[in-house]
């Protein structure tokens, strides 16, 4: 879903601007290191990245639940940088513990209203409409123990957006929840989100999660943004090996680089621009960009044993040893339709040939 | 930019002041019985003759017999008692986890109830029953033990109800028992090491209060730690005090101790 | 039935007693049913009724302060590293002061504020007039001071759990949503405490209202406090027609302890289903 806003939604977001954010732990950790991100009105960004690459950071930075210590904050053209949180207008959804715990739902999502002195029938129709937006009408006299992990995120969304905040954050809220309630709570936080038109930002460590909802996605490694692109930009055009290996799978081939192509599995694979000079190399080529047939069936290739076929519902996954002398012994991993995982068998002689896709190459060492 | 740096910094120098306050509250009486037992009453001045005293251990049985023999039946009564609550509470627990669940609320019920019941109370409830105690078994204190296992049971209870829920009882004797193992068996070499936190603290936590105890002794007239402590100080301030004292940090080193005891088991 | 030995014990050490007193209380010296020994308690001559007073007032005030100080002292704590020396020196220091003995805390105060008692006379040697130091030994000054030592810890180990309960999650979700530190805690951290505090408070009034030793060790003469009257029938001599008075007193103690035990189980519950998840 990485649908653009539509216009009438652009026009109640806020647009943000996080210039060269830094944030230094204990004398020398650097948790950020120069972060600049600038967010459309609207828009919903997610930073993607493994733990401890300040994803989460640049969120609390924004939000003001820690300081700046280099680097400035605006929202909606305003320095917010000194600006304490209760006063940034901000709405947040945590991993865990969002709820109070000794208030029900509805007086959860009623209590940023309350603060703001709304008087009691405007405050239950919010709530109320809130609610129902999150799809918990039913909920609203519960206490967070008497609800499951899901509903209490969507109350949690429901309390955030009540408030109508210029900037919604969300910090992996997703991710203390199993696997099927994660996939249709996303999809809800992005038509939300494309309902209510704030400009978001979405901090998870699982790249499918990002792909899937986000308008832009910021791959983040060590306190810096590696790239900063949309879901499809960032599977097909990864512009550095970090991003080519941590959004979506790699294989990882020893080949040959000339001519700005990889010689790779008896073929050759057009390279994308920031890869390895001439020379050996490593090209970075994935499971769909790999075909497969059983020897036998004529086309050229690369010799291989398969070691396991796996059926993964949607699609198939081949995994086989190559066994020619560019990449003898390597592990490639080859998508199949969910339809031919059944023709191959463990031990079966097959070739695998580069399909032509583009791929980043990087240096041997 | 930093109003969050001066707000920590505020809430540390805030909690530094608190805990500085109630710490001098705590320490100055402690300070009060180092002061007193140091004090040389013949000369003035400073002395550690009653610290080497009560460490003199002939002297002290020489001169102060009924301390030692407090002091001793202590230790006695201490034993005893973490022996007799072991073998009653293990067994009984591990039973009603594994085979008797209906009995789990009945047996709750009963090892808290001594919270209810206070020592004061107990000890007036305890004479007819203490009379057949002295009747079979004689004077001896250490049959005060019998009444110290129900003081201790609701803290040994929890100590070892929190660790038969971390380890999985029910897995692990339904192995052993699979393998041939008779429950005797399963109670010595299965159930209990894999307890060891739990019964490591129920223990600490159960010669505390012995050490500790003084209605039951008192009001049954027989003479533990802190009755000859009482009693002493009736007649030898300074050397009463210093037992106190004395008690008071050997209590506070064992506790302090268990607490890293703890934290390593549990990772 | 691997359960019995637990199940005898537990019966002639903990349910006999038990029923002996709640039993004994109604009978007579000849075992028959009778109200007279609750009559000797309520009567005119009867020192217990003040005596009953004394130790409610006793443990009410100590029960509060206790409560209000060593919360203050949880929070404080709660605030330091999770794993650091401070934190373990002071739990276990109020482990120690909690349970440990009341004798040696009498002999601590009456070191400390005893007519010798080195602050008496530091004091003294300031030039203060400190008076007599009688006040020491009354169950409305010194007991109450004495009592407040053992109380400020007790609570610092049963509220501390509370305390370091409170998610973090929580405070920054009323930041975010625009509250102050005094909204935070007069509608988020507050409410979400307060049943553990009750709680934690009946529990301090049930420690004060049963507390014997350090009583003892403190006073002497007079028994202005239940359990010290209590005591005294172990001693004093047995008029005809009250033997059983000592049982009907401390039938009067479990009645006491009893309720506000049972009114403590029930907010624990509360408390644990919020702070738990």
């Amino acid at each position: 879903m990485t649908a653009t806003p539509s216009p009438a939604a652009t026009a109640r977001g806020t647009e943000v601007r996080l210039t060269d954010l830094t944030r230094v732990y204990a004398g020398s950790v650097r948790a950020l290191d120069g972060f600049t991100l600038h967010m459309a009105p609207g828009e919903f960004i997610a930073l993607l990245g493994p733990s401890g690459c300040g994803k989460t950071t640049a969120l609390r930075l924004l939000a003001g639940l820690e300081d700046a210590d280099g680097g400035t904050i605006e929202v909606g053209g305003r320095d917010v940088t000194s600006i304490p949180t209760n006063k940034r207008d901000m709405g947040m959804v945590f991993q865990a513990y969002s709820l109070f715990p000794h208030m029900t739902a509805r007086q959860n999502v009623e209590f940023g209203l309350q603060l703001r002195r709304q008087d009691k029938p405007t405050r239950h129709t919010r709530a109320a409409q809130m609610l129902e937006l999150v799809g918990l009408s039913k909920q609203a006299d519960r206490f967070a123990h008497q609800m499951s992990g899901g509903q209490q995120q969507r109350v949690a969304l429901a309390r955030a957006l009540a408030i109508e905040p210029q900037v919604l954050l969300l910090d992996e809220p997703l991710s203390a929840l199993d696997a099927k309630v994660r996939t249709q709570l996303r999809d809800e936080i992005r038509r939300i989100q494309l309902e209510v038109g704030t400009t978001t930002l979405f901090v998870t460590h699982d790249q499918e999660e990002a792909l899937a909802v986000a308008d832009r996605v910021g791959v983040m490694n060590a306190g810096r943004l590696e790239q900063l692109a949309s879901p499809a930009e960032l599977y097909k055009n990864p512009a550095t090996p970090f991003v080519a290996d941590f959004v979506g799978l790699t294989n990882r081939l020893r080949c040959t680089v000339s001519d700005g192509r990889a010689r790779v599995l008896g073929g050759a694979v057009p390279l994308l621009s920031g890869s390895a000079g001439d020379g050996p190399a490593i090209v970075l080529v994935r499971p769909e960009g790999v075909t497969i047939a059983p020897v036998g069936a004529g086309s050229g290739g690369a010799p291989a044993a398969v070691v396991s076929a796996s059926f993964l519902g949607a699609s198939g996954k081949i995994v086989a040893r190559l066994e020619s002398s560019e990449g003898v012994g390597e592990l490639v991993s080859v998508q199949v339709d969910n339809t031919d995982v059944t023709a191959y068998s463990p031990g079966q002689q097959v070739l695998l040939a580069p399909r032509g896709d583009a791929a980043l190459a990087v240096s041997a060492s | 930019m930093s109003t969050r740096h001066t707000e920590r910094r505020k809430r540390a120098t805030l909690r530094w002041i608190v805990i500085g306050l109630t710490l001098a509250f705590f320490l100055v009486p402690l300070y009060g019985m180092l002061e007193f037992t140091t004090r040389d009453l013949i000369n003035g001045g400073r002395t550690g003759r009653v610290w080497t005293t009560l460490f003199d251990v002939s002297a002290v049985t020489e001169r102060y017999p009924a301390l030692a023999e407090g002091f001793l039946a202590s230790m006695a009564l201490a034993v005893f008692t973490v022996v007799v609550m072991l073998l009653l509470l293990v067994p009984t627990m591990t039973w009603v986890r594994l085979r008797l669940p209906r009995l789990t609320r009945t047996v709750e019920f009963i090892c808290l109830l001594p919270l209810t019941v206070p020592a004061i109370v107990l000890v007036v409830g305890l004479t007819p029953v203490y009379a057949w105690v002295t009747y079979l078994l004689g004077e001896g204190t250490v049959w005060l033990g019998l009444a110290y296992v129900i003081l201790v049971l609701p803290y040994a209870y929890r100590s070892l109800d929190a660790g038969l829920r971390a380890i999985d009882v029910k897995t692990l004797s339904e192995a052993a028992r699979s393998l041939g193992a008779s429950w005797l068996r399963v109670m010595w070499q299965i159930v209990l090491p894999n307890l060891r936190t739990a019964v490591l603290s129920a223990s600490f936590l159960s010669v505390a209060l012995v050490l500790g105890e003084f209605t039951i002794a008192n009001l049954f007239s027989r003479k533990n730690l802190q009755v000859a402590m009482f009693e002493l100080g009736k007649s030898d301030g300074q050397l009463s005090v210093a037992v106190g004292l004395a008690s008071l940090v050997f209590a506070f080193v064992v506790l302090f101790a268990m607490s890293f005891v703890g934290r390593k088991e549990k990772s | 039935m691997g359960v019995a030995p637990f199940f005898v014990y537990t019966t002639v050490f903990l349910l006999i007693p038990t029923i002996v007193v709640v039993v004994g209380a109604f009978v007579d010296g000849s075992g028959r049913p009778t109200l007279d020994n609750v009559a000797a308690l309520a009567g005119d001559n009867s020192s217990f009724l003040p005596a009953l007073q004394h130790s409610v007032i006793l443990s009410v005030v100590t029960a509060l302060a206790g409560a209000v100080i060593g919360a203050v002292l949880a929070y404080a704590v709660s605030t330091a590293r999770p794993d650091g020396m401070l934190k373990r020196f002071i739990t276990s220091l109020c482990g120690v002061l909690a349970q440990f003995g009341g004798v040696a805390l009498a002999f601590a105060f009456m070191a400390t504020f005893s007519i010798q008692g080195f602050l008496t006379v530091w004091l003294n040697s300031l030039g203060m007039d400190t008076g007599s130091s009688i006040w020491l030994y009354q169950w409305d000054k010194g007991l109450m001071l004495v009592y407040l030592y053992f109380q400020i810890p007790l609570m610092l180990i049963v509220f501390l759990p509370a305390v370091e309960g409170i998610k973090p999650q929580w405070r920054e979700a009323t930041e975010t949503l625009g509250g102050t530190t005094w909204i935070y805690w007069t509608q988020v951290a507050g409410p979400i405490l307060l049943p553990s505090f009750i709680g934690a408070t009946l529990l301090l009034f049930t420690n004060a209202f049963s507390a014997y030793a350090t009583a003892a060790a403190l006073i002497s003469q007079a028994s202005p406090i239940v359990p010290l009257q209590i005591a005294g029938t172990f001693t004093s001599e047995v008029i005809l027609g009250q033997e059983n008075v000592g049982k009907a007193m401390a039938f009067a103690m479990v009645v006491v302890v009893a309720l506000v035990m049972w009114a403590y189980a029930w907010l624990d519950k509360r408390a644990s289903r919020w702070l738990v998840r």
